[in-house]
């Protein structure tokens, strides 16, 4: 957990000090001073509670009964949530969601960028519109629309589908998990696809003309000036793209929670988020509430090493 | 030469179509995605009786502000409008002033712990609120702060600080020391010099964090979830949520719905129009550069 805990032992300093830079005293520790203050109260402290409680039984009983200690059980919070069959399937559900949507939305937003490299520039500004306003729409009211558009009764998704022939009239989306978390997957990709290809495109402008169009003289076609130039060019802001992505994709909680309201089943299209809402908020079992959002922590952690490590060792060089 | 000029040549046709075709994709991805907002304003003028019928109205010709006046009639949509600006407001002016201040600290001293703090903040912007609510939750309760926007507050600060300060650390590494030094040898004090060389030349710099914080305290939806629970004090996204979920035990009002999403969503929307370049240029100049 230390890694995570906001930064009070100061690591050994190893790398010079830089001419232009000043040492400064107490000045920096001054004005660093409110923003760990912030986040210790708002972070640093529920993370130790949250592991401290993740060793000790804490349900509803301890919670109403001021004189009933949570116990301390060790690892048996997380023995018992790991061993669950439920938490198991929501764990790997998570993962895939989100390595599945990850690769889906890095995939389109690099397509979405080349496309916008090779059109006329109309029609990439029309795109840049139309994904920047898909970009701006608040989660929620995105999926009060979503909810709309997939509604069984009069929405616009079953009445295409039936017109084109599907028989898809009064088809609820909702209430098989597998539909359920492929249309989850598509609002969430709707939503992720435009600051990808948007950083991407950005990412592309820096691969000079000059270049492609010297592969192009010398007989390489579309697809391997993508393939040999334009991906290995851009390789370093997709690779961050992606993990960011895979990070942002493991905490999706409000598009599930809306469509849960929308007719899901709970208990069978859990994410993690809904998963520690539903047993913290909703059950009152705090013990495996924390131990699962441990799990989830460790977890992001893991993910976002790379991305941290690589963004350090440009601050290194700096 | 000359078998490559010919390729060229004869390339110059397939070209051209092929660049009408992409063209062509361009527009029908473009429309794809633009479609739901599109869908949200144009069901929000429809009546509902209009938007029962069997067959989808696609242009709001003949439409009214009916819905509009009725989602605003009862006052909630106000009263959450209030809550979410002054959350969101306290959230932005707490997080550009402290994460300002520990730019500074980040990027104009070396000081011992100084990677420690940089390396804790890229570590915190990671951590999902998903992970921490429940303590989070727990913590607000102990101190009396749930239904309370000071509580939201905190919190929101606390979520939008590390990359804010990621963002205006980028900004203020590229103001050079040398200009502040140059107008001290001129006869300035230190805090002259930053303040009339140096700060106006970060205020694109904190415009840009300024409305992240705003967009992030706004749109946010999980923390409010858990720690705004009295009805009477729901952000807008929350009172969104409570539109749908009031009128699911019937047959939705999906045009009163949309009115209060279109009332939610519109201001937003121009308002991250109005200064998206550089809110993407600091996104990805954060997230991407570094």
């Amino acid at each position: 957990m230390s890694l995570i805990a906001p930064p009070a032992a100061p690591a050994a300093e190893q790398a010079p000090p830089r001419r232009r830079r000043r040492r400064g005293g107490w000045a920096p520790w001054l004005l660093i001073a409110p923003t760990l203050v912030v986040l210790v109260a708002a972070m640093g402290y529920p993370i130790v509670w949250q592991a401290m409680t993740s060793l000790r039984k804490y349900g509803l009983r301890q919670q109403f009964n001021p004189d009933l200690a949570p116990e301390w059980v060790g690892l048996s919070n997380y023995a018992h949530v790991l061993t669950d069959p439920g938490f198991l399937s929501v764990l790997a559900r998570s993962i895939l969601f989100c390595v599945l949507g990850a690769f889906i939305t890095v995939a389109i937003g690099f397509a979405l960028a080349v496309l916008m490299r090779r059109v006329a520039r109309t029609v990439r500004l029309i795109l840049q519109v139309a994904l920047l306003l898909a970009w701006a729409m608040p989660i929620a009211a995105a999926m009060t629309v979503w909810v709309w558009l997939l509604d069984w009764r009069h929405g616009v998704l079953n009445h295409v589908l039936t017109k084109l022939g599907f028989d898809a009239e009064g088809h609820n989306w909702l209430a098989s998990p597998v539909s359920f978390f492929i249309v989850a997957l598509v609002i969430v990709v709707w939503a992720s696809v435009p600051f990808v290809a948007i950083s991407l495109y950005a990412g592309l402008s820096q691969v000079p003309d000059e270049v492609l169009e010297a592969a192009e003289m010398d007989g390489a076609t579309g697809w391997q000036r993508v393939r040999h130039i334009t991906l290995p060019l851009v390789r370093p802001v997709l690779s961050i793209v992606l993990l960011l992505q895979i990070v942002w994709d493991l905490r999706v909680f409000t598009q599930i929670k809306f469509l849960q309201d929308a007719g899901g089943v709970a208990s069978s299209t859990d994410l993690l988020g809904t998963y520690i809402y539903r047993i913290g908020v909703g059950s009152s079992d705090f013990g495996s509430a924390a131990a699962v959002s441990v799990v989830m922590l460790v977890l992001t952690v893991l993910l976002s090493f790379g991305y941290v490590r690589s963004i350090m060792a440009q601050e290194d060089k700096a | 030469m000359s078998t490559a000029q010919l390729s060229r040549r004869g390339g110059g046709h397939g070209r051209r179509i092929a660049g009408v075709i992409w063209g062509a994709v361009g527009i029908v991805i473009a429309l794809a995605w633009v479609f739901p907002v599109y869908w949200m304003v144009d069901s929000s003028f429809l009546p509902t009786a209009t938007l029962q019928k069997s067959t989808p109205t696609w242009f709001p010709l003949g439409g009214t502000l009916e819905n509009f006046s009725h989602v605003l009639a009862d006052g909630s949509f106000l009263r959450a409008l209030g809550i979410s600006l002054a959350a969101t407001l306290l959230t932005v002016v707490v997080a550009i002033v402290f994460a300002f201040f520990a730019a500074l600290a980040v990027s104009r001293f070396r000081f011992r712990g100084r990677r420690s703090f940089i390396l804790a903040m890229l570590l915190v912007q990671m951590l999902p609120a998903e992970g921490m609510f429940i303590a989070q939750f727990k913590l607000m309760t102990a101190w009396h702060l749930t239904n309370n926007v000071l509580g939201l507050t905190l919190l929101y600060a606390a979520a939008v600080i590390p990359f804010t300060l990621w963002m205006l650390r980028g900004f203020v590494a590229g103001v050079p020391v040398e200009l502040e030094e140059a107008a001290m040898v001129d006869g300035l004090s230190r805090t002259q010099a930053f303040l009339r060389i140096t700060f106006p030349l970060l205020a694109p710099g904190l415009v840009a964090s300024a409305v992240y914080a705003f967009l992030q305290a706004w749109n946010e939806f999980t923390i409010a979830l858990v720690v705004m629970q009295d009805n009477d004090l729901r952000t807008l996204p929350l009172w969104l949520r409570g539109l749908v979920q009031a009128s699911a035990t019937r047959d939705t009002d999906w045009g009163l719905v949309m009115a209060g999403s279109t009332l939610v969503a519109v201001p937003v929307i121009l308002f991250f129009m109005l200064v998206q370049s550089r809110m993407s240029s600091g996104l990805v100049g954060g997230a991407v550069k570094g």
